[in-house]
């Protein structure tokens, strides 16, 4: 699957949600019939999913929370985002 | 209710809470499908839980750590509180799914269920062709209110899934049911061949797929993910009767959800009743937090300890929990013996012979799913558009 264009702007799916789950003192996406327990960096790249911050705009944001190269964010976040939309969690 | 003792050093390796509870609030259904894996023994409108005893459970599984509530059947738009259960439902803070025939729930009412906070809904099709879907289904007219109903869902913005479920007799229409999902605007499709409980089982050798079928919806669903990645999300449940190794049914008996059956008994799965051995506590007697950590039902089969050979030192053992312990029971006569879907299951050639011998099956009529009584079958109807 090719990379999703950096202009694009990714947004939470219809029906997909960000939760704080106390009983496992921990975030998770509710789905339709999914249930995800993000990672760290998954949780900073969804909570900026909100369809206006464009995706080269995520990944400039995680490269500098991390202090880290862009063009490895890059390809972390662009995998990432890759996969949360084929699994219905993300629109591009 | 009454208390019951945490047997000992249970409280040490106390189980993960459930993800989800399937609330199957009602056996009646105005549909009669030759594929329902429903009981034989269907639940009469009498015995079903009241609306303040579901909504105690709902307050109990979100205490418990459950995240998503499927509410499920029959049809569960059958019972006149549906709203007021998703609201609760809404209010614990559960990410609620109906799953519907949608031939009878209206405009209003779908709106009604949206205002009190339904998050997904989950719409069964018998087939893409009318004529096959009203058989399979034995409702005529089914066809055109889900179509009509799919698009207030569409309208209304909640997100969908198809749900087919694939079988000798539609499968050879898979393309079209995909091309249905993608033209509804539904996010999500799941194709699943029957599961043989209940009512599946009796018409099996109308509903088994050839090889030769499987073989192809394999290789379509597959360039489908690939066509269609990003646009629809295709979850495929592969038959047992020809598979290699078993499915991690449940994900693992115990470990993920809890089905609660129309009367309140707590089930692993919504097939378990099969196996008349056990004993499934009440949500009448019990809290839902003492039968999911304590139960003898859930006990009995979760985690590896109580596996046979060669399921116990088997490096799969922990992806796939062993199977389906009603497939062992109904095809090899213990619910402790190995899946016999797994090819090392000393009687994995017995299921393969069936799944053939039952593909080649001449044509018949089928089995339809029938409430037991004349008392009852008056009160399914009831709940029934009155086009029928």
């Amino acid at each position: 699957m090719s990379d999703a264009a950096e202009d694009s702007l990714p947004r939470l799916a219809p029906g997909v949600r960000l939760k704080f789950d106390a009983a496992r003192d921990c975030w998770v996406v509710l789905a339709p019939e999914r249930v995800i327990m993000p990672d760290e960096t998954a949780l900073e790249v969804l909570r900026l999913c909100d369809g206006k911050t464009s995706l080269g705009a995520v990944i400039d944001a995680l490269a500098a929370a991390y202090d880290a190269p862009r063009e490895i964010i890059a390809a972390d976040v662009q995998a990432l985002v890759g996969e949360l939309s084929q699994n219905g969690v993300v629109r591009l | 209710m009454s208390e019951r003792p945490i047997a000992q050093g249970q409280t040490n390796d106390a189980p993960a809470p459930p993800l989800a509870i399937l609330a199957e609030l009602t056996h009646r259904c105005p549909l009669q499908c030759a594929y329902c894996s429903n009981p034989l023994e269907l639940a009469a409108a009498r015995d079903e839980l009241s609306t303040a005893v579901w909504q105690r459970v709902i307050d109990e599984a979100a205490a418990l750590g459950a995240l998503q509530i499927h509410f499920s059947g029959g049809e569960p738009a059958a019972r006149r509180d549906l709203e007021q259960l998703v609201r609760h439902a809404a209010a614990a803070g559960l990410y609620s799914n109906l799953i519907t025939s949608g031939v009878s729930i209206d405009r209003q009412r779908l709106a009604a269920l949206v205002e009190a906070g339904l998050d997904h809904i989950q719409l069964s099709f018998q087939d893409s062709e009318a004529e096959t879907a009203e058989r399979i289904g034995n409702y005529r007219g089914a066809q055109a209110r889900k179509l009509e109903f799919a698009g207030w869902v569409r309208e209304s913005g909640l997100p969908l899934t198809v749900n087919a479920v694939v079988h000798r007799q539609n499968l050879d229409h898979l393309e079209d049911l995909l091309e249905l999902a993608l033209a509804l605007g539904a996010g999500r499709i799941e194709i699943a061949h029957v599961q043989y409980y209940g009512w599946a089982l009796l018409n099996r050798s109308q509903l088994m797929p050839t090889r030769a079928q499987l073989e192809t919806a394999n290789r379509i669903v597959a360039e489908a993910r690939q066509r269609l990645a990003g646009r629809l999300v295709i979850d495929y449940v592969p038959p047992d009767y020809y598979a290699q190794r078993p499915k991690a049914c449940m994900g693992g008996w115990g470990r993920m959800f809890m089905n609660i059956s129309p009367t309140g008994k707590v089930l692993p799965c919504h097939a378990a009743e099969t196996i008349t051995s056990l004993h499934f506590d009440n949500v009448t007697e019990h809290s839902l937090a003492d039968i999911w950590r304590s139960s003898e039902a859930f006990q009995r089969f979760r985690g590896t300890a109580w596996m046979p050979q060669p399921c116990r030192s088997c490096e799969r053992r922990e992806i796939d929990w062993g199977g389906c312990r009603c497939q062992a029971l109904a095809l090899t006569g213990r619910a402790d013996n190995v899946d016999p879907a797994c090819a090392l299951s000393p009687e994995h050639a017995l299921i393969t012979q069936l799944a053939l011998d039952d593909a080649a099956a001449e044509a018949t009529s089928f089995v339809y799913r029938r409430p037991p009584r004349r008392g009852s079958a008056r009160m399914a109807a009831m709940s029934e558009p009155a086009s029928k």
